[in-house]
């Protein structure tokens, strides 16, 4: 079934998610959908997947444009998800979760849907036992379970959203193999990842995205330089930095392992020193989070050191992390760094350095005054916090921070900003820098990664890959890497 | 919370009066006579006429629990916490209250002063009890709450038929009166003891400069505004809602002490009068700013003590004043439900993800 979308446009307020999205999948293809964290793929897809109604566009089918009110309307018109994580029933069999959305509500013919379960199973080789509970079974078995069900449901489209995270090697090469004999009997397959040799290996066409936009649509195989290119845009010219005089170590996590998930296979170990800036590259849920959440306490390793300031703080509580002077801003500003409903000067209060019992109004109401007037905030003192646009919240939570940090940590400094305010807040933070702080942050933007850090370390499923000087690699070489390519690719070697 | 308008507050007021009058239509009587029969019943007709003292002091002897269970609950909404527990630290202050009552004799004012203190370390520990099983335990504060609450009430009703029994018999009309000394003096005639109402406007006062113009209170309003960012920003967050649920318990335990030495002078099974949970809807309708508490209650006290005089006067049995209540009550959450649920949605389209 071929499957048109036409300049489909989905905006969250001011975010355009989708903005003139138009891809054309040809019947019995497999369409690779490639792009960043917050391309767009997802939104697009949970439109195509009838989960969010487009603000405008068309959903054609078949020559046929259709509406999708809801996901029951997709599957009744063939289209079929498969997302990240398997939408199974753990506590029901094999057998159970298949037959769940079938239609109707009284009549359950256990019998036939036994034995359609069965004949699909084998045609496709899946080895599923119809009466094992859906906990017992791998990620990939559920996947199996999941394809089976829509084929059963009618599904003439099939969507998979990065299937291939937490699937072992030997199911990734089944599922591929089940997918590309799918698309031989005429199924349109849609492959939405971030990982670009699946997607070169997969693929007959890939539609590239970035900021809601298409960027590019190619016949596949490209050298993976052009993919690596459309996704993150040409090499940037570094720029001149003050040069810093790097200090003792500030922070040093030696042999530091966690428990188990992410950052769990090898033990890492690192020196930040005094004045150094480290960037943190990688897909999201790479990891990243996990070594910052190990770098401020917030989560206790298994083995290994973790060393703030001479301190070593292993172990310790978050908040005797802060008493070392390290702070750390995490990317929620709304959730995980302002409080909704108070006000700038309440901030400036809960964050000051006067503990009197007692609050002095006038004088915290003249603190925030100025500080709002010193961080070019666009509000007042007396403006909540949820009022703030994004980039005066972070203005906000920058103020906020107390002056001569040992550490700062921050995730996606600059998301979402516009340029000017993207701005300010590295000059903030380069302030910082000079200041003898050690910065470490995490960000999707290559540009923002290697115009800033003198490190960066590249993270990929959960470990570590890459350890870049920042001034000695380039967009391609942190491209490839955040697409688990681990080999770097040298210049002219895929060139035609 | 502070992002109402008039809307939202006209909302659930109406929706109150609405279906209070459109209940009594039901019950077969004139809406306005049970309202005048209430208000005769709780402080006379016409309000505060002569001899109508003892009335008058009853209804404030019912406003001064409500008054400062309520003024408790401010702070441990503020903290984000459904502290349903209350009713239970209500009960644990009046049986602190009555042990002390009962067990000690020395100098009035020496005993009076124990019996607050005993008040207030029962209420205290019973909603430290809560705030524990919340932060050590993980156990939802609703359902910690309502669990310790059967507790104290099956605690009231051991003591009165067992060890504290009335001698000779076992009866569940209450435990024998306190001697003289431990009561809470009071106004002639009367049952309203000074002291009592004192110690609920040192409440409300207290609450309104803590939330005023004290850090702490600050610190508080952002634990329970968000208690992530309000961690991530060094605030013991489990100290401050376990100091909540402490602040609370006290005020709560106050409250009980005044239902058994400045009420019934006795402990008797419904002690805590529900004042508790009427406590919960007198902050909701109050918006969580104090002084709000003080008529809220007062109106809430006059339907408690006038709806007495029903089936006596009118053909209506006098539990229509608990139903009256309990519509009142049900309406007003529907009302102010809807109001935020409005108020949230409007904030959701002005800031879409």
């Amino acid at each position: 079934m071929s499957l048109e979308l036409r300049d489909i446009h989905k905006h969250f307020g001011p975010v355009r998610a989708n903005d003139g999205i138009t891809i054309t999948v040809e019947a019995g293809t497999l369409h690779g959908l490639l792009g960043e964290n917050g391309a767009g793929k997802s939104t697009l897809m949970k439109v195509l997947s009838g989960f969010h109604a487009a603000d405008s566009g068309e959903i054609v089918l078949n020559g046929r444009e259709i509406r999708l009110a809801s996901p029951q309307d997709a599957i009744a018109a063939g289209i079929g998800m498969l997302h990240q994580d398997p939408l199974v029933f753990l506590p029901f069999t094999a057998l159970d979760n298949f037959v769940l959305g079938s239609p109707g509500a009284i009549r359950l013919d256990r019998r036939s849907a036994a034995a359609e379960f069965k004949e699909l199973c084998s045609r496709y080789g899946f080895n599923l036992d119809p009466d094992t509970p859906a906990r017992l079974l791998t990620v990939g078995e559920r996947q199996q379970l999941e394809i089976v069900r829509l084929l059963w449901l009618g599904a003439k489209v099939l969507i998979l959203d990065e299937p291939t995270t937490g699937i072992s090697a030997d199911q990734r090469a089944k599922l591929f193999g089940t997918l590309k004999e799918l698309a031989t009997e005429g199924m349109s397959v849609i492959f939405v990842s971030h990982k670009l040799e699946e997607v070169d290996e997969l693929c007959d066409r890939v539609t590239v995205m970035t900021r809601g936009k298409v960027v590019g649509e190619l016949d596949l195989p490209v050298p993976p330089q052009q993919l690596v290119e459309l996704m993150f845009g040409q090499a940037v010219e570094m720029q001149d930095r003050a040069e810093v005089d790097l200090g003792g170590p500030h922070l040093r996590l030696s042999g530091v392992r966690t428990a188990s998930g992410l950052l769990s296979e090898h033990s890492l170990s690192i020196d930040v020193h005094a004045g150094e800036v480290i960037g943190l590259a990688g897909m999201e849920g790479s990891g990243q989070d996990t070594f910052l959440r190990l770098c401020c306490g917030m989560r206790a390793p298994k083995e290994g050191k973790v060393t703030i300031a001479g301190r070593d703080l292993t172990g310790k509580h978050y908040h005797d992390f802060l008493d070392a002077n390290l702070k750390y801003l995490p990317a929620g500003r709304l959730e995980e760094g302002l409080i909704q409903g108070l006000t700038v000067t309440e901030h400036f209060v809960l964050t000051g350095d006067d503990t009197s019992f007692f609050i002095d109004w006038d004088r915290a109401r003249g603190v925030a005054k100025r500080q709002v007037e010193h961080f070019t905030i666009k509000g007042t003192e007396a403006s909540t916090a949820e009022s703030l646009s994004g980039g005066n919240q972070q203005r906000l939570l920058l103020a906020m921070l107390p002056p001569r940090l040992s550490v700062l940590l921050m995730e996606h400094p600059t998301r979402g900003l516009d340029i000017e305010s993207a701005d300010w807040v590295w000059r903030q933070l380069l302030a910082r820098r000079e200041e003898g702080t050690a910065i470490v942050f995490a960000s999707a933007d290559l540009d923002e990664l290697l115009r800033y850090s003198d490190r960066i370390l590249v993270f990929f499923s959960g470990a570590i890959i890459g350890e870049l000087d920042a001034g000695a690699t380039n967009v391609d070489e942190i491209g490839m890497l955040i697409g688990g390519r681990t080999a770097p690719i040298h210049r002219g070697e895929l060139a035609p | 919370m502070n992002r109402f308008n008039a809307a939202s507050f006209v909302i659930p007021a109406a929706v109150v009066v609405v279906s209070a009058v459109a209940l009594l239509w039901l019950a077969g009587t004139n809406p306005w006579e049970p309202i005048q029969l209430i208000i005769e019943g709780s402080i006379g007709w016409p309000p505060f006429e002569e001899g109508s003292a003892a009335k008058v002091g009853d209804t404030v002897m019912v406003w001064v629990p409500i008054a400062l269970a309520s003024a408790g609950l401010i702070v441990t909404f503020a903290a984000g916490m459904w502290n349903i527990g209350i009713e239970g630290q209500i009960i644990m202050g009046a049986i602190a209250a009555a042990f002390v009552a009962r067990e000690v004799s020395t100098a009035r004012p020496l005993l009076i002063a124990l019996t607050i203190v005993a008040g207030v370390l029962g209420g205290l520990l019973w909603g430290l009890l809560v705030g524990l099983l919340r932060t050590v335990g993980g156990v939802n504060e609703i359902f910690g709450g309502l669990g310790l609450d059967f507790v104290a009430i099956s605690l009231t009703t051991y003591l009165i038929i067992g060890p504290w029994s009335r001698t000779g018999v076992a009866s569940t009309s209450g435990t024998d009166v306190f001697a003289d000394a431990a009561l809470l003096p009071s106004l002639e005639r009367t049952r309203l003891s000074p002291l009592a109402v004192a110690l609920a406007l040192v409440a409300i006062v207290g609450v309104w400069i803590l939330f005023r113009g004290t850090l702490y209170g600050l610190k508080l309003k952002a634990v329970g505004a968000n208690r992530v960012s309000a961690f991530l920003m060094g605030i013991p967050t489990n100290r401050y809602l376990l100091g909540a649920f402490m602040i609370c318990g006290a005020l709560a335990g106050i409250a009980g002490m005044s239902q058994a030495t400045g009420f019934h002078y006795k402990l008797i099974p419904a002690i805590s009068g529900n004042y508790g949970f009427l406590a919960i809807l007198v902050v909701l309708l109050a918006r969580f700013r104090a002084f709000w508490v003080i008529p809220i209650s007062f109106f809430f006290a006059m339907i408690a003590v006038g709806s007495s005089q029903l089936d006596l006067r009118l053909d209506v049995n006098s539990a229509l004043g608990g139903v009256l209540q309990g519509v009142l009550v049900l309406s007003a959450m529907f009302g102010l439900g809807w109001a935020v649920h409005r108020s949230r949605r409007r904030a959701e389209q002005e800031m879409a993800p």
